[in-house]
């Protein structure tokens, strides 16, 4: 087996049997080696029938196989037939276990043994190898690493072993009732830890409900055919088992594309291997592509396929497929360059871009816009929501701080990064300072620029703490008084919950919350009574440096948070030197005391009003809402329960209700249901692989077209707010249904109603969650819908108003 | 006037924007809406009718066939058409700006005006005819509504308290779950305790009709019926009896906490199937008593 071919692809999906095929089509000397029996895993373990999305549409395929969006089917049948028309020379069951060597003599060996090769294309995706299971019988076949539809199962005893999330929402998906299924699952140690919390009280509850057997402490011991023997603390024990669902994680191939000596941009997960603008890795002869090189779309991987190929057969001329895409986004600019020349222009210009490969470059510009801005011309308005980031290619920019005080921007740097690092509104209005040039790259792909070049990711920290920081004290500051600060920021991570200040300490340092949120309490005849609700870009800890006393109150951080620490005689320094942010800060100070004052003064006589004001708090923190912007709240002392609310979400979107409205934690009649809560940092957008999860313009998180259905955010978001689902058929008008009862009426249709319209036809599910009603005119339906003003929509520190207390309080 | 409508909230309403929407900091009422202003204005109507039909003289007395009447009269019909539209309102989810809170309470404060309205349009001549008979539906209509703002404002709160954060689907989930366990644990029974327990288990937790569902008492309930059983009953082995008479106690409990909700939710809706078919016998009415001024005075 040992003839030298030209190039080797690893790994089968769409970028490596792209390669191939084109390979194949060159008459170059090639092998695909693929792991498993059968082209494309990944594909290959999507959900039967689900619909595949081509995404995005404006790029053109370029691949000598074939692909639109259709279902799973289809597409791997034609991708089997295109294979076999392209004369793709594949190896399948070769799983690759090392590679040696170097360019012109690799050579790899697989589990069907050595292969050699000038250059190797690697595509193996990120799916990595799942753990398998360690005790005796673990090769047998009834043992299954992946449930594509738990409808296949039926009337069976399952053991899910592993109880992280994957393995958590297998267990419940078969344990689903109409199944009858009996399911064990099964968890080494003693809690859930490694699981989200939606997902541990959903098996808890059908633990309760008695639809699986939660098993803790407990392990396989013995797999045999109808049987499995557990250990468990008290002794072994045997139990029916048809199938075995293992899901004990997986190996990132990280440490097996490392091996090759090939280098990553850094330690973070969201690295990638460095590559040059021909996909080559730093081993020379090993090119990277696909979901491996941060392109998870399959249109991207198969582009790069049939690219790196005609890279590897010397052809030195290939515009890459995105061109007309990155020519389109330049085209609107004065000066005329070919895209090269731009791309150049804004790496040699721009701070942020000096460290950014050719190839990253290209990919960034097509997640950004470039604009030319007349002097004077606004960019954006201070309160305006936006994540997006801008960087001044040419020209300056001029930021309204307030008071009539203007500061420059110059050329190089960058402005816009607050929302970036907090999702918060902007904080001030910037205009052009003259005729200039902005770049304005989106969320997440400043995030991924962070993550993927630390050079770039310094400069943005750096920029934003000192923007930050001039932010919040009001424009008394300068740049030259932050310099000691932001040479050496002392940033902190706090975990949720945990104490930055407690009452009575000695201490008289300064924080800044950079990201999150914190609560202030004080302990009032012996418990602990919320004072106020801190969101990002606030500061405290200042009473003490103003007074020398000890802390006043208790600060801890509502969720996750980052605080930068000032020393309290920095702080003083910087007092010192400014009057301005003197008066400033006593002023805040003050009107902190008073409230304080308050609360304390009311405690006495309205005892029972402060209490449920500071409980109430404590529930709205516990729920997480401290890191939400909007949140929906419903008092049910109002709430008559006639699901308006969801008929309303369901009928001004498409027939899919938002909210959840019975669901979710009640205090004191204070109801939280599910339904977004827009988060400051929300934790949905972090994994989509087209991207299409954004901030708009009234702080809301939403999706635009382009879901492809992958589930990520769905899984992503500690709250269950998103579904996967897909869009009912049109209903009848409500007028028909009010005067012939034609129809499903107000509202969601039922499950029913809509199998019966639809018939064989399987919609594509895609994820669907609260958009606060954006480009509705009237605002949210839900609250509009509420016939009793039991519903409404507001962020914490509305909600938490010290105003609420004076009203209650009297 | 002016103030009831502060101009501030006339132009934000009229140009409610994407930016710029109309927000609160907190739970308002559909009784307490904008500090009362529908009751005020509603309250000053009637004030303003009782008074200047005091004061008007019309000859040769008050009825609803003179200038005055028939003032009144166009006001309650057109009153009575718009209290009615609210029901299109409720379902028709059009995309402007406005609130249902706001509409529920001026409807329920002018729904109540029309007592006054309707009462002094007909000069207080009743008698047994289709006047007083659209005159009578309309006093039903509203007093099935006042029956409504009472138990929209005192059950929503125990409705909150009897679920404890459960859903409904949980409810007959858990119960669900307790008729698995039950049958498993009744197996080692003797036939004669067997039986009362597969009754129980076949029962339906909706089945009882709409007098059970709306009082909340099941006197057949299978459930009870079989706990007493085999609380009486001596013939299987004890610990299996006590196991399965654990269950039952277990799903009773479940069953109370549903039917609790149940009935809760049928009195917070069942006045509606009193109130909106007798607003169409309402409208039917009034639209023979219009005809029939018109045609046959
Ligand atoms: C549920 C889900 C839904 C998605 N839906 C869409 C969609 O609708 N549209 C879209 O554009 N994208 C979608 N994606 C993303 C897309 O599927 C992947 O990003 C894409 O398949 C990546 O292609 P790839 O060729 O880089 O790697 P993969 O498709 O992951 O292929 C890697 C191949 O390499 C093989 N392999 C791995 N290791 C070795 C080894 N050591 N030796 C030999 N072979 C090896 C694997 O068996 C596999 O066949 C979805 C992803 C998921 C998880
Ligand atoms: C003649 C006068 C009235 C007419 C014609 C009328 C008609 C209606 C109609 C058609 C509905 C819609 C029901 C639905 O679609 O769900 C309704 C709802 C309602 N009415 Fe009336 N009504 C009248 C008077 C009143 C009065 C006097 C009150 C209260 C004192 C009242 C209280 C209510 C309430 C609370 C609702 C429920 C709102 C909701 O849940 O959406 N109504 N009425
Ligand atoms: S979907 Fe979830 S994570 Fe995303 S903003 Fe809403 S609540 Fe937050
Ligand atoms: S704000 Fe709009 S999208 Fe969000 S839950 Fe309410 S009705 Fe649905
Ligand atoms: S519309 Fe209002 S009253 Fe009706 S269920 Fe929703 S929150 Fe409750």
């Amino acid at each position: 087996m040992s003839e030298t071919v030209k190039v080797a692809i690893i790994g089968s999906g769409p970028a490596g049997l792209s390669a191939a095929s084109r390979a194949g089509q060159l008459g170059m000397s090639h092998v695909l080696l693929e792991k498993t029996d059968h082209l494309s895993d990944t594909i290959y373990k999507y959900q039967k029938g689900k619909r595949v999305l081509a995404t995005p549409d404006r790029l053109d395929l370029r691949s000598d196989c074939r692909f639109a969006e259709g279902a799973r089917e289809y597409i791997l049948a034609n991708w089997d037939e295109d294979a076999a028309k392209n004369k793709v020379n594949v190896v399948k069951e070769a799983e690759v276990t090392e590679v040696t060597g170097q360019q012109g003599a690799f050579e790899i060996k697989t589990t069907k043994g050595a292969f050699k090769a000038e250059n190797i294309v690697l595509a193996i995706g990120t799916q990595g190898n799942p753990n398998r299971m360690r005790c005796p019988g673990n090769d047998l076949p009834h043992i299954i690493y992946t449930v594509d539809d738990p409808e296949d199962f039926k009337d069976k005893h399952i053991t899910v072993v592993g109880s992280g999330d994957a393995g958590i929402e297998n267990a419940l998906g078969v344990a689903e009732e109409a199944l009858e299924n009996t399911v064990t699952i099964l968890n080494r140690s003693k809690d859930f830890a490694r699981a989200k919390a939606k997902n541990v009280s959903d098996m808890m509850e059908a633990g309760e409900n008695g639809f699986m057997s939660i098993r803790t402490e407990t392990q396989p011991k013995l797999v045999e055919p109808g049987w499995l023997t557990l250990e468990t603390p008290t002794g072994d024990e045997k139990i029916q088992c048809d199938v075995i669902v293992a899901r004990l994680g997986s190996v990132a191939p990280r440490g097996f594309v490392e091996s090759m000596g090939i280098e990553f941009t850094g330690p973070d997960r969201e690295a990638f291997p460095k590559l040059s603008p021909t996909f080559e890795s730093t081993v020379p002869g090993i090119f990277v592509i696909g979901a491996l090189a941060g392109y998870p779309l399959i249109k991207h991987c198969m582009n790069q396929g049939y690219d790196v190929v005609e890279f590897i057969n010397g052809n030195k001329t290939l515009t890459p497929a995105d061109e007309k895409d990155l020519a389109a986004i330049f085209a609107g600019l004065p000066q005329q360059r070919s895209v090269t020349e731009w791309l150049d222009f804004l790496r040699e210009r721009v701070r942020i871009f000096a460290d950014v490969s050719p190839l990253q470059m290209r990919e960034f510009m097509l997640d950004s816009k470039v604009a030319f801005y007349r002097k004077g011309e606004v960019v954006f308005e201070k309160d305006e929501p936006g994540s997006s980031l801008f960087a001044i290619a040419d020209g300056s920019a001029v930021v309204d701080i307030g008071g009539g005080v203007t500061v420059p921007i110059e050329q190089g740097s960058i402005f816009g990064e607050v929302g970036l690092i907090s999702g918060r509104k902007r904080g001030a209005t910037i205009r052009a300072g003259e005729d200039s040039i902005f770049v304005e790259v989106s969320r997440t792909a400043a995030l991924k620029l962070m993550a993927a070049v630390p050079g770039a990711k310094r400069v943005i920290n750096r920029i934003s703490l000192e923007r930050q920081l001039l932010q919040i004290f009001k424009g008394g500051l300068t740049v030259e008084d932050l310099q000691p600060i932001v040479e050496d920021p002392a940033i902190e991570r706090v975990p949720a919950g945990k104490v930055v200040l407690a009452e009575g300490d000695e201490g008289d340092d300064v924080y800044v919350i950079r990201s999150g949120s914190m609560v202030v309490e004080k302990d009032i005849g012996g418990k602990p009574i919320f004072l106020r609700y801190l969101p990002a870009g606030s500061f405290f800890g200042e009473m003490a440096v103003l007074s020398g006393e000890k802390r006043n109150a208790t600060v801890k951080a509502a969720v996750a948070s980052e605080v930068i620490r000032l020393k309290g005689q920095q702080f003083k320094e910087m007092l010192a030197k400014r009057p301005q942010v003197r008066i400033a800060t006593e002023a805040a100070v003050a009107e902190r005391a008073a409230i304080n004052n308050f609360i304390e003064s009311r405690k006495a006589s309205y005892s029972s009003a402060v209490d449920l004001y500071s409980d109430t708090a404590g529930f709205i923190m516990k729920e997480g809402l401290g890191e939400a912007t909007d949140a929906l709240l419903i008092d049910e002392n109002l709430c008559v329960g006639c699901d308006n609310c969801e008929k309303a979400c369901a009928d001004s979107h498409e027939g899919l209700s938002r909210l959840d409205r019975e669901a979710g934690k009640t205090f004191a009649h204070l109801h939280v249901p599910t339904s977004c809560r827009h988060c400051e940092h929300p934790h949905c957008m972090a994994d989509c692989p087209p991207n299409v999860i954004h901030r708009g313009p009234d702080g809301e998180v939403f999706m635009e077209p382009g879901c492809i259905g992958c589930g990520n955010c769905m899984r992503n978001c500690p709250y269950g707010v998103i579904r996967m689902e897909a869009a009912p058929p049109e209903k009848p008008s409500l007028l028909r249904w009010l005067l012939t009862g034609f129809g499903p009426g107000p509202g969601e249709p039922s499950p029913k109603w809509t199998k019966k319209k639809l018939g064989e036809e399987k919609p594509k599910k895609i994820a669907v969650k609260c958009d606060m009603c954006k480009g509705i005119a009237g605002g949210p339906a839900c609250v509009r819908a509420c016939p009793t003003g039991a519903a409404i929509r507001v962020s914490p520190e509305e909600f938490l108003s010290i105003a609420r207390l004076q009203e209650d309080a009297g | 006037m002016a103030s009831l409508f502060p101009k501030r909230l006339l132009g934000r309403r009229s140009k409610a924007t994407q930016t710029e929407r109309v927000r609160e900091r907190r739970h308002e009422g559909f009784l307490r809406y904008a500090n009362f202003r529908w009751a005020k204005i509603s309250g000053g109507l009637c004030l303003l009718i009782i008074v200047s039909y005091a004061l008007v003289d019309v000859t040769p007395r008050h009825n609803g066939g003179s200038w005055y009447g028939y003032t009144l009269g166009t006001i309650g019909a057109g009153l009575i058409l718009w209290l009615t539209a609210l029901g299109y309102r409720k379902r028709k989810m059009t995309s402007d700006y406005w609130s249902l809170k706001a509409w529920t309470s001026a409807h329920v404060y002018l729904g109540l005006s029309l007592i006054v309205i309707g009462t002094w349009h007909t000069g207080f001549q009743l008698g047994w005819n289709v006047h007083t008979l659209a005159w009578a539906l309309m006093m039903l209509v509203i007093l099935s509504g006042l029956y409504g703002v009472v138990v929209y404002s005192t059950l929503p709160a125990a409705l909150s308290n009897n679920r404890d954060e459960m859903t409904q689907m949980q409810m007959l989930e858990a119960i669900r779950a307790f008729d698995r366990q039950l049958h498993s644990a009744a197996q080692p029974l003797t036939p004669e305790d067997t039986a009362p327990v597969l009754a129980a288990l076949d029962e339906d937790p909706f089945a009882g009709g709409i007098g059970a569902r709306l009082s909340g008492r099941y006197p057949r309930c299978a459930t009870a019926a079989a706990l007493r059983t085999l609380g009486m009953s001596r013939s299987s082995d004890a610990e299996a009896r006590d196991k399965v008479i654990g269950l039952l106690s277990q799903k009773e409990a479940a069953l109370a906490r549903l039917r609790q909700h149940l009935k809760i939710r049928a009195l917070l809706e069942i006045w509606l199937y009193v109130h909106v078919p007798l607003t169409f016998a309402l409208i039917a009415a009034l639209s023979a008593h219009i005809i029939s001024v018109f045609f046959y005075w």
